[in-house]
């Protein structure tokens, strides 16, 4: 039972805007190199996710919550599955062949992750004891686990601020918080000793990238030699010069902020962080109006990944974190992230609609 | 069941409201990065960006051409290609040196030693460690493209010096700068190491000239050091050619005539000072130079006792022997001193009580009672001793600066030697002993301490022989500044004088075997020992290097000449064997005036 009416028009909005930016992004980012026709299959995935979108703002996201325990079985299966049969790209393992395309599974277990951890953290009441710490720790920490396995450290980190989000609004106490950010504190030396080399190199690189500006510290220095050549205004659509020259890597997925900002410049690219900032009040406004606890936990999952993709990759780009791999949400090519957050923003729409519902 | 939206099924408002809050402080941060970037930072970023796409690549100007006086070519450019080192392209471009030196086939030491020299220069700067590489090594170079990215080659013009080391003294060679040229030259233009400069010879003294001004191309690159673009081109100014008074025939006949022996020719116009011809030998292939030099052939033209790589032309100072008594006639005949004077040589002089010797006694004969004319021709020592003791050091000395001795002639050639005209000032400073009279009489027949360039001995017959006109001996046909200096000599002093020179190459004369048919043809010979004869007396085992010097000083025609030759054949034992070297360059002359008469 659509009712137009009462679907969400600017969030509907803002999504498209910041899409089609993305799109006319990868375009001017890729013209002349072997990726000149990614933007034309990104209109594709759009196409695709906005369906998406449409399809799951019908389903009543009750019966998701409800249907939860089994999606998170399945989705623990499907990343062991990936992790055993799927195809190595770029060393990883991270898709499936689905129809023909690779579709990261990782993404839309977040989707799964975002459903359980609101379900069990919007039953809980109030004071949360250490066991329901531990318990949301385990689902989350099994399906990062996995990932981080494939090896994808970005997308395991975006599980985190689910779990960290939903114990937060849970009723987790302060002290408990206080204690889990100690004991990750003195996990960190342990976890740097598992790290990849790579990813050693990359924190390294974010470090001090002037030490080996031709190596790991490239991207990053790159990435702001790029954003600082924009200046004020930029240089204009399609003619960044770090861009077009090949100097920025990957400049239209990961570093498609940086592509942005130095053909938009200081004004272009807080324009562009305005608009995500926007549509992440709208969500927390939602979250606020939200029917009922697990409900509004589901809208504060949506916002948790996209805030943390957003401070993160932008973050990244202009220096202030190390290289993680992770995109920028709606902007940065990939089929599987668009259709998950058109797919997350279509049960929000569901939510938002079913508290005009008596 | 109506839902009553009671806070127990809200979220919490705070916790809410802290999300909130900390995600808008870090779009905060975010902003803050992109500020310090974007408007704070963004000149260095800008600067950094144009460093990732601009470089610049010089354009080398070609060195001009250098011509004879008739404009046949004598150095010309050849088009080659260098390899470099573009150190700005690649982090860890240090351990690539193994496999580039052995895919250039250079030694690993010789790149090394290359690149620490220019560990000082600025690191955009590229260092050149091939010249003129063959076409295997520009394979290798395009092969090895994405695996050496600092690895580049650029066009260059290379010099093309005559074969056989022709000309190869006065011609010179160039090289790599010296850092001493460089930080002198720094100031005139773009010098700097890798830039081909002049080391010797003309190519150096008319570097500046010959060099040009290279050109630079501000080209556009991606991060795969590709051109994508050019920016500016500020094309090179090609150096300008050079135009000698060197004549190329001349210049053959005296190479020929010279052959293997080691000593040198220096052939004039007295009229103008050009010089005609200048050889030195041993010679050098130049060419060697403009290809890398091996160290190994650097170090046998080093350790060579004869000098290869030194021009003798204006380089050797060596004691003149009779050639000096050219200076004591005019000195004795312009002092109306020697023109009645006859001596009577009866094989010695004796002064002191010390025995001074005429070499004619060696042969145990006498020359008899002579005047200055016949003093000349017969090159007449006791003469000379008697002549030198009369007008004493003092009145030596002024003759022979005033003919232009023990100073440098100005020829337009680097490292010019001046010789040296002792005086008794001069042994004070030099030995703190005063000058005894005795060494008068050895001066005045071209021993002892005096010495001389060939150059200087040529310009001085010349100058002679054309009545006291001393022009500034140069190879640039339009060089500035010519006119040399000038001592008015008495007709009869001339007369006198080139009477006896003329005799020299006729019967009876010292250097008769070099007579001329139909040519007026006449010269000095001289004959100038290396070391003194007590020094002799006391080496035993072998002599060679201690043979007597051969000089020969000639004009023609003898009054008022067209060409002064002087040739130095060390070790030729007697002065003959070199005037009949400078006959074959006089009779070189003459065929090329017939030439040019048959030509008009």
């Amino acid at each position: 039972m659509m009712r137009w009416r009462d679907f969400d028009w600017l969030l509907i909005g803002l999504v498209l805007l910041i899409s089609l930016l993305g799109i006319g992004e990868i375009h001017s980012a890729t013209l002349a190199t072997k990726f000149a026709a990614v933007w034309v299959k990104q209109a594709y995935f759009l196409a695709a996710a906005i369906i998406l979108l449409v399809v799951f703002s019908q389903i009543d996201y009750k019966l998701i919550l409800e249907a939860s325990p089994w999606l998170y079985l399945v989705s623990v299966g499907a990343l062991a599955a990936v992790l055993v049969l799927g195809k190595a790209i770029f060393h990883s393992r991270r898709w499936i062949p689905v129809a023909g395309s690779h579709l990261q599974v990782s993404e839309f277990v977040k989707l799964v992750i975002i459903v359980v951890v609101a379900r069990y953290c919007g039953e809980a009441r109030l004071n949360l004891a250490w066991k329901d710490v531990v318990r949301v720790g385990v689902l989350v920490g099994l399906p990062a686990g996995l990932v981080l396995l494939e090896p994808d450290l970005g997308t395991a980190l975006t599980y985190i601020p689910i779990a960290i989000v939903g114990l937060l609004l849970g009723g987790m106490r302060w002290r408990q918080l206080g204690l889990l950010t100690l004991g990750f504190v003195l996990m960190l030396p342990v976890a740097w000793h598992g790290l990849h080399p790579y990813q050693r190199a990359r924190l390294e690189g974010f470090m001090q990238p002037q030490l080996d500006p031709l190596g790991s510290g490239y991207q990053v220095l790159q990435s702001k030699i790029a954003v600082g050549a924009g200046g004020l205004w930029g240089q204009g659509m399609a003619q960044g010069s770090q861009t077009r020259g090949e100097f920025l890597p990957v400049p239209h997925t990961d570093f498609i902020f940086a592509a942005f900002s130095e053909e938009y410049g200081f004004v272009g690219a807080l324009a562009l962080l305005g608009l995500y900032l926007v549509l992440l009040m709208r969500l927390i406004h939602h979250a606020q109006l939200a029917p009922d606890r697990s409900a509004g936990m589901v809208v504060m999952g949506v916002v948790a990944v996209l805030a943390f993709h957003v401070l993160v990759n932008v973050g990244m780009v202009v220096g202030l974190m190390p290289v993680t791999g992770i995109p920028l949400p709606l902007m940065s090519s990939g089929g599987s992230s668009l259709l998950f957050m058109f797919a997350a923003l279509g049960m929000v729409m569901n939510i938002r609609m079913a508290r005009f519902v008596n | 069941m109506p839902q009553i939206l009671d806070r127990k099924d809200k979220l919490p408002e705070g916790r809410l409201q802290l999300v909130q809050w900390l995600i808008v402080l870090g779009f905060l941060g975010l902003g803050f990065g992109l500020w310090q970037l974007q408007i704070l930072q963004a000149a260095k970023y800008a600067q950094l960006a144009e460093q990732n796409r601009v470089r610049t690549e010089p354009i080398p100007a070609p060195r001009g051409k250098i011509y004879d006086r008739l404009g046949r070519l004598l150095v010309d450019n050849y088009p080659s290609f260098s390899a470099y080192l573009q150190r700005d392209t690649r982090n860890n471009w240090k351990a690539d040196l193994p496999l580039i030196a052995s895919g250039l086939a250079i030694p690993l030491d010789d790149l090394q030693a290359r690149v620490t020299r220019f560990h000082a220069a600025p690191y955009y700067q590229p260092i050149p460690i091939k010249e003129d590489i063959t076409v295997a090594d520009e394979a290798f170079i395009a092969a090895h493209r994405d695996q050496f990215p600092e690895l580049e080659t650029i066009m260059a013009s290379r010099r093309l010096y005559p074969k056989n080391g022709f000309a190869a003294h006065l011609i010179g060679y160039v090289g790599e700068p010296s850092d001493a040229q460089i930080a002198r030259e720094i100031a005139n233009g773009n010098l700097h190491p890798g830039a081909v400069v002049g080391k010797s010879g003309l190519e150096q003294y008319y570097n500046r000239q010959l060099m040009g001004q290279d050109g630079e191309r501000r080209v556009m690159v991606d991060s795969h050091g590709r051109v994508v673009g050019t920016l500016s081109d500020s094309p090179p100014q090609p150096g300008q050619d050079l135009h000698l008074t060197l004549d190329e025939n001349i210049q053959m006949a005296a190479e020929l005539a010279l052959g293997d022996r080691p000593g040198a020719v220096v052939a004039l116009d007295p009229t103008t000072g050009g010089v005609l011809a200048l050889v030195s030998r041993p010679s050098f292939d130049p060419n060697l130079f403009a290809q890398g030099l091996p160290a190994k052939q650097w170090q046998q033209w080093v350790n060579d006792p004869d000098h290869p790589l030194l021009d003798k032309a204006i380089q050797a100072q060596l004691a003149p022997g009779s050639v000096f008594k050219l200076v004591m006639s005019v000195a004795g005949l312009q002092e109306n001193v020697a023109e009645t004077k006859t001596v009577d040589c009866q094989g010695v002089f004796y002064y002191g009580g010390h025995p001074f010797k005429c070499w004619i006694a060696a042969r145990h004969e006498v020359h008899g009672v002579l005047n200055i004319r016949q003093a000349i021709t017969q090159s007449c020592d006791v003469y000379f001793y008697t002549l030198g003791n009369e007008l004493g050091i003092g009145m030596i000395d002024k003759y022979a600066f005033a003919l232009g001795l023990g100073k440098p002639t100005g020829v337009d050639l680097p490292q010019e030697a001046k010789g040296l005209v002792p005086t008794p000032q001069w042994k004070e400073k030099r030995f703190h002993q005063p000058w005894y009279k005795g060494e008068t009489i050895d001066v005045a027949i071209g021993q002892g301490a005096v010495t001389a360039t060939p150059m200087q001995l040529a310009r001085l017959v010349g100058g002679i022989a054309s009545g006291g006109h001393f022009p500034r001996p140069h190879l640039d046909s339009d060089a500035a500044d010519t006119a040399g200096f000038d001592l008015p000599l008495t007709p009869a002093t001339v007369t006198t004088i080139t009477d006896g020179m003329r005799g020299v190459v006729n019967d009876g004369g010292t250097a008769a075997s070099a007579h001329l048919e139909g040519v007026d043809f006449g010269g000095k010979t001289g004959t100038a020992q290396t070391i003194s004869n007590q020094m002799l007396h006391t080496i035993t085992g072998s002599h060679r290097q201690y043979i007597d010097n051969a000089w020969f000083v000639g004009v023609s025609p003898v009054v008022n000449p067209r060409i002064a030759v002087c040739v130095l054949f060390q070790r030729g034992a007697e002065g003959s064997f070199a005037a009949q070297i400078a006959a074959k360059v006089v009779q070189a002359y003459y065929r090329g005036q017939q030439r040019a008469e048959r030509g008009q």
